[in-house]
């Protein structure tokens, strides 16, 4: 593996070829915040907090940096105008589905989004706060449960349905009953706290 | 059929059927999804019959086609060699054109096209929609039965593949391609040659080339009426390809919607493994090459090129990141070269023509022509090919014929739910990849959906949110989230409760979906939206601040009134309201219960034009009703009208 | 033993693709067809024979709008609300479906006669709007059209 230099933030950072942005970036201390990230499972890309702003010449694009390769040469902004900008409406759109968990708040409160002044503010009952209309489900699809359950411990009792906006994490009753209650590993990865919950629920009906 | 072992076996065969055919006439019937509709499959049965009962078989062959293009007059036939076209044909049609055109050589006037001039037309080529085409790619549907190998073999067909495979070396095809600028027709207009030659040139033995004929853009339907009517110009072009490329496998995935095309294409298959034109040793050269046909299962986002090689592995069809190219990786991490169904047909065109040749038409950046489904508002609705730069004015008016019913044009909507409407002011904008993408809109698949005056815009980036919201995979969180957000926002502003600032909203929710979406679904989501407000925010301020529908389209934003000084209580709309909203009766004016009408507008319909009493209000106050039992102000001189 | 008996014909049809992992998607097209829905046994059983776990699979039948887990009409009607039928006037076509079947899109009426929903294009846009009846296309049917139409399917 040959070791490429690329700049982030205008800091030369040495990165082995094959790493992803995020993960060279991370090597040398620069935080880059993620949601579906988790250095055992595959990247997955579906948070989009991760994205970065990649310079070419006079071109710039946005790409998410936790899959994205490292090259000799790129230079990296993680937080310009355009990735801060963004990553605030993500996280609002987030907040808007999952209001007050710990995660979401903390990012919230560096970003700025409507809807979280201070580390104690839940948003719960806040409607007119938070720029959209809370509609909490608590769960914001980041697939960490379900790519653990499938990558790690290979018995997929847990998996997504539906598609859109109707997409949904579920547990599969004739495997989870017979897998779920030794193992329960997927629980502390869920970055809203809601898996538990919903797990017990399931229990309850099966 | 014996398999052809060489170039000139394939000659032999065409010369073998042309003489066949020699000297014979050929009445070729629409006979594709469109025409279905119309019944022409009787058409078709009823022209063999009587063909069989006048002893004419030997001298007239009945051809079974797909769509010549000009569907709003199917079944249509064209009668061959003189191209005499008869349209809007039923069954009990075929006697008198069998006996009057076939055996006296005469012309049934009465089933001619007419122009708007009150012209008939004889020849095909003089209808105003096909005068300006340059029907390069979709002419021979015409002349092809579909599941008939021959008919395209005696125009030519696998000629190009022969002179491929047997004279010229991979590098050469592929150059031939790339100097011809072949860009992709499916939407991405990315440069065909480019992404074959970075497939060829990926590491790896194994290569896949794929047809994407999932054609999920609602409004077009180009690729299906190829693939049902000439089948065999898709799998010539992809076996050309699959040589340029060093592939022996491809897929050919078909959206389950379109049954016929799947059909047709695997009549096609078995038929061209059969001459030994598919499968092993092609035509004699050593080349192998074998096809999969693979059904989609509705889900739009699965036509997304990342995505639909996803699915074909027997996964959930969910779009990938593009850092890493599926020219390099992608079904099973293999290069895999995907294109469109109509860039595909376009390759034996090049071949045997050459790059010189494409080149000489279209502009300097699209070359070639392009087939487009004109449909919507729009007197000629139909398939159009024309060559690119040819203007939207002259396609729309022109070919099209203009608005129906003298209304007036608003815009064209260009690129499916990834393109934007175009206003009138730009009409005179030249179909070219680059050209539409300025304006914020771009070619896409080819629909080009008309809108008249009576068409929101507001409603129409409403309905394209919708379908987007449902067809979004839902993996990330812009599009999934972006997107619903966006559509409660164009709800409410449909249903009256637009707020002031919603329209920046809308601005800067466009931006994080647009530059954080996974895919190319979430990254185009914005257009249909950004380009109305861009070209018509007066239509959005109506909606927001006046409660006004300027086309009279939004339920909640209009009102059904019957005027009474006009009313003559005819009692068609009282008899025609499916909720019985009208309160009335004979000499009583009409009253329209504003409690319980649905807003469905077939009063507005039906009342005679003579008394002309709906109207239909938006943005100003019902006037009072008048009191039960009002009597009708009957016209001077007209009693009991 | 209807239960046997639909187990053997999805076997039937894996075979047919040879029991080939990647063809999931075209077996479960062709059992939708036969049974009219995917149910749990047969999801099961494609499961086990094809070695795909359940989770995809249920993934796969949410996913895609061909797949139903509840069983569907004998016959069914589809009508294609893509734009160009949307600008010549869909949703009314769509409001006079409704009044002569009585159901709403996504649902299957008592007797099972008929299942209804909505398409997002046909690809017959010339001759929108469209309806369709088991494999057969009408173009603009009137209200009376309708009911002839489907008072002919049992």
């Amino acid at each position: 593996m040959s070791e490429v230099t690329l700049i982030i933030n205008d800091e030369e950072v040495k990165a082995e070829e094959g790493m992803t942005i995020l993960e060279a970036a991370r090597s040398a201390g620069i935080s880059i915040p993620t949601l579906c990230y988790h250095e055992k499972l595959a990247p997955y890309g579906a948070c989009r907090l991760c994205m970065v702003e990649i310079v070419r010449g006079p071109q710039s694009r946005l790409v998410a940096s936790c899959v994205y390769p490292v090259e000799d040469g790129l230079i990296v902004k993680t937080e310009s105008d355009r990735v801060t900008k963004g990553r605030k409406m993500l996280l609002e759109l987030m907040w808007a589905r999952a209001p007050g968990v710990q995660p979401i708040r903390e990012y919230g409160i560096k970003y700025g989004i409507t809807g979280v002044q201070v580390i104690r503010d839940y948003g719960v009952g806040r409607k007119n706060m938070a720029k959209f209309e809370i509609e909490p489900s608590f769960c914001i699809l980041c697939g960490l449960c379900v790519r653990y359950c499938a990558e790690i411990k290979k018995e997929n009792a847990i998996g997504f349905v539906g598609r859109g906006i109707g997409r949904e994490v579920v547990f599969f009753p004739e495997i989870a009953r017979r897998t779920c209650p030794g193992c329960q590993e997927c629980f502390s990865l869920c970055p809203t706290g809601a898996l538990p919950s919903h797990y017990g629920l399931v229990e309850a009906c099966h | 059929m014996p398999r052809l072992n060489s170039a000139i076996d394939l000659e032999r065969l065409k010369q073998e059927i042309l003489t066949r055919a020699d000297g014979k006439r050929i009445v070729s019937i629409t006979n594709g999804t469109d025409g279905k509709t119309r019944h022409s499959e009787a058409v078709v049965q009823a022209f063999i019959d009587e063909v069989e009962k006048q002893g004419l078989a030997d001298k007239v062959i009945v051809k079974s086609t797909g769509c010549h293009g000009f569907c709003e007059k199917e079944p249509s036939t064209v009668i061959f060699p003189e191209e005499i076209c008869y349209v809007s044909l039923k069954p009990e049609d075929a006697p008198e054109i069998v006996s009057a055109t076939l055996i006296e050589n005469k012309i049934v006037d009465h089933l001619l096209y007419v122009d708007d001039d009150g012209n008939k037309i004889v020849h095909e080529s003089e209808i105003p929609f096909y005068k300006y085409q340059s029907r390069i790619v979709f002419g021979n549907n015409r002349l092809i039965d579909p599941k008939n190998i021959e008919d395209y073999i005696a125009l030519g067909g696998y000629t190009a593949l022969a002179k491929a495979l047997l004279e010229m070396t991979p590098e050469q095809v592929l150059e031939e391609v790339k100097k011809a600028n072949l860009r992709g027709r499916g939407g991405g207009g990315f440069p065909a040659g480019i992404k074959w030659e970075t497939t060829r040139n990926a590491p790896g033995e194994i290569k896949y080339v794929i047809v994407n004929a999932d054609e999920g853009d609602p409004g077009a339907y180009m690729d299906r009426s190829l693939l049902e009517g000439n089948p065999h110009s898709v799998l010539e072009g992809l076996i050309i390809g699959a040589y340029a490329i060093g592939s022996h496998q491809g897929f050919i995935y078909v959206r389950q919607e379109y049954p016929i095309a799947v059909q047709n294409l695997s009549v096609a298959l078995e038929q061209a493994q059969e001459l030994g034109l598919l499968g092993s040793n092609i035509l004699g050269s050593g080349f192998d090459f074998d096809v999969k046909v693979h059904r989609g299962a509705g889900a739009f986002v699965s036509g997304e090129s990342s995505a639909l090689m996803t699915a074909i592995e027997g996964r959930v069809g969910e779009p990938r990141p593009k850092y890493i190219r599926t020219a390099v990786s992608g079904i099973w991490e293999r290069p895999s070269n995907l294109n469109n169904v109509e860039t595909w047909a376009t390759v034996p065109l090049i071949i045997n023509k050459g790059s010189e040749w494409f080149t000489g038409i279209g502009t300097e950046g699209s070359k070639g022509t392009k087939i487009f489904s004109l449909v919507g508002k729009v007197n000629n609705t139909g398939l159009v090919e024309v060559p690119m730069g040819m203007t939207l004015r002259e396609v729309i008016f022109d070919i099209g014929g203009g608005i129906p019913g003298g209304k007036k044009f608003k815009g064209v909507q260009t690129g499916g739910p990834s393109g934007g409407i175009i206003p009138e002011s730009l009409l005179d904008t030249p179909v070219d990849f680059d050209e539409l993408t300025k304006l914020g809109s771009m070619m896409g698949s080819g629909g080009m959906i008309v809108m008249d005056e009576d068409t929101c815009v507001v409603d129409v980036a409403r309905y394209f949110l919708n379908f987007l919201a449902e067809e979004s995979c839902g993996k990330c969180v812009p599009c999934r989230e972006g997107i619903y957000q966006m559509l409660k926002i164009l709800n409410r502003i449909c249903e009256g409760e637009g707020r002031e600032g919603d329209v920046e909203v809308l601005e800067e929710i466009s931006e994080v979906v647009r530059d954080f979406s996974l895919c190319a679904l979430g990254a185009t989501a914005p257009n249909p939206v950004l380009s109305t407000i861009k070209y018509f925010r007066d239509e959005y301020e109506a909606h927001i601040k006046e409660r006004r529908c300027p086309a009279g389209v939004c339920k909640a934003l209009i009102s059904y009134y019957i005027e009474p000084e006009k009313c003559q209580a005819c009692l068609i709309c009282l008899r025609n309201c499916p909720v019985g909203a009208i309160i009335g009766g004979k000499n009583l004016v009409h009253v329209i219960d504003q409690e319980k009408c649905t807003k469905c507008g077939t009063c507005f319909e039906v009342c005679p034009p003579r008394f002309d009493a709906v109207t239909r209000l938006s943005g100003a106050k019902v006037p009072e009703p008048v009191l039960a039992g009002t009597e009708v102000a009957r016209k001077r001189g007209k009693k009991n009208e | 033993m209807q239960m046997v008996q639909e187990v053997a014909e999805v076997d039937e049809i894996i075979a047919k693709y040879g029991g080939d992992k990647s063809a999931i998607i075209q077996v479960l097209l062709d059992i939708q067809r036969e049974h009219r829905w995917l149910s749990k046994g047969v999801l099961k059983e494609v499961s086990q024979k094809l070695e795909v776990p359940l989770s995809q699979i249920y993934h796969l039948a949410t996913f895609y709008k061909a797949f139903g887990l509840i069983p569907k009409g004998r016959h069914s009607v589809l009508v294609c609300l893509g734009t160009a039928c949307q600008v010549r006037g869909a949703p009314r076509l769509l409001d006079k479906v409704i009044e002569t079947l009585k159901i709403k899109p996504g649902e299957t009426s008592a007797d099972m006669r008929f299942s209804l929903d909505t398409v997002n294009c046909l690809g017959c846009c010339a001759l929108g709007p469209v309806m369709v009846v088991d494999d057969e296309h009408y173009s603009k049917p009137s209200a009376k059209e309708i009911q002839e139409i489907t008072a002919a399917r049992e």
